[in-house]
């Protein structure tokens, strides 16, 4: 298989956005997906809860220095930047916000698409800010396909358009194309 | 040449950086988590106009002032706040500081101890509690200038709002204004709570341990470090405590993935308390 991991990352608005990918998703998810949305500071992460009524996957918040496995689900946690490094490990790093976001989007994105040399998926939903974009932009450098959310039927379309227009070659769709689109993109266990 | 050829040249360059920091000045980088460093040196690059990594492995070499003064600070994060994560200290003072007040004296070190604010945290909370005159607090770092300027107790009046929130939070008993006298745009905190405060310039990467600690305090530092590097200060903090002494990380840091865990009983999964057992 091409992509080894999928990075989404969106603001809080993106929650709907996620829950109608997911939904288009019927059957198990073999290669593991990182998803990273702005929370507010106080937030204690409920998503892994919430998310897991859609997916029969495990999904959980991502620790400190845990190894990424297949078939796994994974949140950042509210406060801390979300890094993966190049023993696919994750490691949060608690330091000044980036785009005004802690975690931030393009921390998450540039660190995964080293780490996986650009064999990954990128997705950029809804969001009031540009975090995310220079993080797509790394993965489409390293040669990972990256999609972005429509801007017309995104909740908020500032953190799309800025994306779209740095990169070279997105995949700009609706959230239920992003959808069925991942199914065939990621391999699924049938 | 593709971003993936340059990508992997800029690994082999991060390497020689590190390397050359270790050789020159002594100061081991090698078990940190890399991403965080690179994006550092990246950072770096554009501010200051070089090329490349190697461009600054060469003026750090010939230059040690600007090692200390730019690359040292870029490479320590200096992040923090006032009683920071109120739920943390809220827990200290309800269920640390009853166990620690039947002590003749008590020591505590702060491991990490950046630009200060958790010192003074941890002073105001010792005073309200009727016990900073019998504590002596360790405040260590490995980067000498962030000590010097926690010693100063001087901060951005900006900040104060977000400390006066956490302080209520975490169960502070007066008004936070009594902390600090307010001048221009800064405050300066009352010198009388660093009384007992010794700052010591400290390496957990490969310094040993100096005190018999009741209580640790490594807030965000842990999670700067790798598996390996993690378990060695684990085993320090190990052998800094009483038995019975307690360690107190940042709420998502964890010892869960390190083999020292099973010296530790988990007082607050939460606030991420431990406690060294009695008996090994």
């Amino acid at each position: 298989m091409k992509y080894k991991a999928v990075v989404i990352g969106g603001s809080a608005g993106s929650l709907k956005a996620i829950i109608k990918i997911l939904k288009e998703i019927n059957n198990e998810i073999v290669i593991p997906i990182v998803i990273l949305f702005h929370l507010s500071e106080d937030n204690e992460n409920e998503l892994p809860l919430l998310l897991s009524k859609y997916i029969n996957n495990i999904i959980k918040e991502a620790e400190d220095k845990e190894q990424i496995q297949e078939n796994v689900i994974y949140t950042a946690p509210a406060m801390y930047h979300l890094q993966i490094e190049d023993n696919l490990k994750f490691s949060l790093l608690y330091s000044e916000k980036v785009n005004y976001s802690r975690p931030s989007i393009d921390i998450l994105f540039e660190t995964a698409a080293e780490a996986f040399n650009g064999n990954l998926l990128g997705i950029l939903l809804t969001g009031a800010n540009t975090d995310g974009a220079k993080g797509l932009k790394r993965i489409e450098d390293l040669g990972g396909h990256v999609i972005v959310q429509e801007p017309s039927t995104a909740y908020s379309a500032i953190m799309p358009e800025g994306a779209i227009k740095i990169l070279k070659n997105p995949e700009v769709i609706s959230l239920e194309e992003i959808g069925k689109n991942l199914n065939e993109l990621m391999g699924i266990r049938e | 040449m593709t971003e993936n050829e340059l990508l992997k040249i800029e690994e082999i360059e991060l390497k020689l950086f590190l390397q050359a920091i270790y050789l020159k000045y002594g100061y081991d980088f090698d078990n940190y988590t890399k991403k965080h460093i690179k994006r550092r040196i990246k950072r770096r690059m554009q501010l200051d106009n070089f090329s490349s990594i190697s461009k600054i492995t060469e003026k750090l070499l010939y230059s040690e002032e600007y090692f200390r003064k730019i690359i040292l600070k870029d490479l320590s994060i200096n992040t923090t706040e006032m009683f920071r994560y109120p739920e943390f200290f809220k827990m200290i003072r309800e269920d640390i500081i009853p166990i620690l007040r039947t002590y003749p004296s008590i020591n505590i070190w702060h491991a990490g101890a950046s630009t200060g604010e958790e010192i003074f945290s941890m002073a105001i909370l010792l005073k309200e509690e009727g016990l900073l005159e019998k504590t002596n607090i360790y405040a260590t770092d490995f980067n000498l200038n962030v000590l010097n300027s926690a010693k100063k107790g001087i901060y951005s009046m900006e900040k104060v709002k977000k400390w006066t929130k956490n302080y209520q939070e975490a169960g502070g008993k007066k008004s936070f204004a009594e902390y600090y006298i307010a001048k221009y745009d800064s405050v300066i905190f009352d010198s009388a709570l660093l009384k007992n405060v010794t700052f010591l310039e400290h390496n957990l990467v490969e310094d040993g341990s100096f005190i018999e600690a009741n209580l640790i305090i490594c807030r965000n530092v842990f999670i700067y470090f790798n598996n390996q590097l993690q378990e060695r200060i684990l085993k320090l903090f190990l052998d800094s405590l009483t038995r019975g002494g307690f360690l107190g990380l940042g709420s998502k840091e964890s010892i869960k993935y390190n083999e020292s865990k099973e010296k530790f009983n988990e007082i607050s999964f939460k606030n991420k308390i431990y406690q060294k057992k009695y008996l090994e």
